[in-house]
């Protein structure tokens, strides 16, 4: 009896509090793996955001602290020039890193920081409500925008991916997806891409994660993943934004 | 022959896996678990699974272990 597929050991047992069919569970998985493949789980200092993922420390077995609403890139910058040594990545949400730590980001991303910032973009804010956030798509519905969001009310979505690439401190970008297989695959590559880039020291790289979020876009699981491949990467395509 | 264990106590039931497995060889279980969802469960059907590990990629709980009872393991 051969085990073919088996969780991770860095992925802890509790039952995650994410709700039926969220994406968070499939990333956290992810950055587990790819963290035991790289053999770096002594090194590794992971930063949990506000959002959803807050309790991320909750499921992961190695070194992870906590950081203000929008600042984990801030202290991402602090930890990783008191100690070189280690390999810091964020853990951040749509709310965190895209509108409350928007200068946090940007800044952190012209320095030229050595650090790996996982961006799970969902487009709504899931663990306040389902409220509308920068990154959501024109005309989608949430709960402050009932009749989908507009342009001339709220604006544009914010494409926090193609805004960072045109900085010179950015070294990777890759926007992907979790919706199906193929894609799961294609973002564990990415985000392994992501950490050696950081072992080499090559700069700043991001990793945007369409996730799906079926509490708050109103769908099932199934409809809400066929949500993000009929409609959101048609919007916000997929592939390496800046690769230097 | 290779199978798939699901753990039903994790199983949040949101049918990712039944969405994904090319075989058709999982479906909603007909009893409850303790969380009050009806969990995937692993049938046989026509096709044999072929370990593609779609359904374990795509769960969110990461609850599915495919097991291959033919090779043994070289670890232990």
């Amino acid at each position: 009896m051969k085990k073919i597929f088996k969780k991770s050991p860095l992925l802890l047992d509790p039952v995650t509090h994410y709700c039926p069919g969220c994406g968070h569970g499939i990333v956290h998985r992810l950055v587990c793996e790819v963290i035991e493949e790289l053999n770096i789980t002594e090194k590794v200092l992971a930063i949990a955001p506000v959002g959803c993922a807050v309790l991320a420390y909750d499921y992961w077995d190695f070194d992870t602290t906590e950081a203000a609403h929008g600042r984990p890139l801030a202290v991402a910058t602090g930890i990783k020039r008191m100690r070189p040594d280690l390999i810091v990545f964020t853990y951040q949400g749509d709310g965190d890193l895209a509108a409350i730590g928007t200068a946090e980001t940007v800044h952190a991303a012209n320095r030229g920081e050595d650090l790996t910032c996982i961006f799970v973009n969902n487009g709504v804010y899931g663990m306040t409500g389902g409220q509308m956030a920068p990154t959501t798509l024109l005309g989608q519905r949430t709960t402050t925008c009932k009749s989908g969001r507009d342009k001339k009310r709220d604006g544009y979505p914010l494409k926090i991916s193609e805004m960072l690439a045109v900085l010179d401190g950015v070294c990777y970008i890759e926007r992907t997806a979790v919706n199906k297989p193929k894609n799961v695959i294609l973002t564990k590559k990415a985000i392994k891409r992501a950490f050696v880039n950081q072992i080499e020291g090559k700069g700043f790289s991001m990793v945007e994660i369409i996730s799906q979020c079926p509490t708050y876009w109103a769908l099932t699981p199934e409809e809400a993943v066929d949500k993000i491949e009929n409609e959101i990467i048609k919007e916000t395509p997929l592939g390496v934004i800046k690769d230097v | 022959m290779i199978r798939i264990k699901i753990d039903t106590e994790k199983c949040k039931g949101c049918g990712l896996c039944i969405k994904y497995c090319p075989k058709g060889l999982i479906v909603e279980s007909k009893k409850l678990n303790k969380r009050g969802v009806y969990p995937a469960e692993f049938v046989r059907g026509k096709d044999e699974c072929t370990g593609c590990k779609s359904c374990a990629i795509m769960c969110p709980e990461a609850a599915i272990e495919i097991i291959d009872d033919e090779k043994s393991n070289d670890k232990k």
